[in-house]
């Protein structure tokens, strides 16, 4: 998968990509503290946002990481499959995190680079 | 230095320890992965002074192989660092009497400083706001240094990286593992699956994740009156802390 893919993006792109992303996560950051005084009750609406949107957006994430997986080409989704339930299963047991961390990526590497490596695209 | 700062840091540093050791793995594992992508180790310094936050750097790797589309990774990366707005409104008391230093700390605020400075008590002899001041510096510190030298390196050193993209996966699934087995109910954390999926099938990996982002975000607000209640008694602040 390496190779120099970023290439896709000239220089100015690639810093207007940079900050654009320096400003969002900054925004998430800066906005209570410069919308809403302490002094004054947060609207509702804002609360509940803080309180559901964490567990949407790591949903999302999680379907994000697999978005160029392909069920009916190359291994199949096989290897992460294997991988990310040892992730799931580690970590309930454990609750580890940079152990379940650590033990996924070292099998999933594995598997790519040797079970699985003739099927990879 | 000064006495009274190396005192501070010498009461600052055992709590960061824990922090210490997740940003040195996650850091030097992204440094890596942006230098098996073909970026500059100054690149991935920039970005973890600027941007400094996990998993928008993660994906920043992703969005930067991509095709230009800033507005794109503008709203993603929104998305992804809403949480941050939560930590905000709960320290937003805290911070106020922090004075200037409050500028920086919010700057630097990521999901393990926060936990910190949401929940110590430092010693009685050392000021709190310098001392929350010092536990996010030095967290950042931790970051840049352990990102930076990852990227150096994988800039130096060449072995099979292939499948270490796989650290950014395993990330997010143990933040969702973690994130449902805290939550009360997961019709949120359902959501997010379903609409994600569904977009994906419907628009394809290159463009789902914006018509996902709409469709989350307008399902949280048409369930709001049933999910209200189980929020209610779910994240109040205290017990957030996890790698970001």
């Amino acid at each position: 998968m390496m190779g120099k893919k970023w290439r896709a993006l000239n220089n100015t792109q690639l810093i207007i990509t940079i900050l654009v992303m320096a400003l969002a996560v900054q925004i998430t950051r800066f906005a209570p503290f410069l919308l809403f005084p302490a002094d004054k009750p947060t609207p509702k609406f804002v609360r509940y946002l803080g309180g559901v949107l964490p567990s949407a957006a790591i949903s999302l994430l999680v379907i994000f990481s697999f978005k160029d997986v392909s069920i009916f080409a190359g291994s199949h989704g096989l290897p992460e499959l294997i991988a990310v339930a040892v992730v799931v299963a580690l970590h309930i047991w454990k609750r580890q995190m940079l152990l379940s961390i650590a033990l996924g990526t070292i099998v999933y590497m594995i598997l790519v680079q040797t079970v699985f490596m003739a099927t990879n695209l | 230095m000064n006495n009274k700062t190396m005192q501070l840091l010498k009461v600052a540093f055992p709590f960061t320890i824990p922090i210490l050791a997740g940003y040195a793995f996650l850091g030097f594992a992204l440094g890596v992965l942006m230098s098996a992508n073909g970026f500059s180790p100054l690149i991935t310094i920039i970005m973890s002074t600027i941007i400094y936050a996990g998993s928008g750097q993660f994906i920043a790797v992703n969005l930067l192989t991509a095709m230009f589309n800033p507005l794109g990774a503008f709203l993603l990366e929104l998305m992804v660092n809403a949480r941050h707005i939560f930590y905000g409104l709960s320290l937003l008391d805290t911070y106020k009497q922090s004075g200037k230093k409050r500028w920086y700390m919010i700057y630097g605020m990521t999901d393990e400083t926060f936990s910190l400075n949401i929940a110590v008590k430092p010693p009685s002899y050392v000021d709190k706001n310098w001392f929350m001041l010092a536990i996010t510096i030095m967290n950042q510190i931790y970051w840049v240094l352990a990102t930076g030298l990852g990227a150096i390196f994988g800039s130096f050193v060449h072995f099979n990286t292939k499948g270490l993209e796989f650290v950014m996966t395993a990330l997010f699934i143990v933040i969702f593992v973690e994130q449902w087995m805290k939550d009360k109910r997961h019709y949120s954390a359902v959501i997010g699956l379903g609409v994600a999926f569904v977009s994906l099938l419907l628009f394809g990996g290159k463009n789902f994740l914006v018509p996902a982002m709409i469709g989350i975000f307008a399902l949280l607000t048409l369930f709001r009156k049933h999910m209200d209640i189980s929020v209610a008694n779910k994240n109040d602040g205290k017990e957030v802390a996890r790698i970001e």
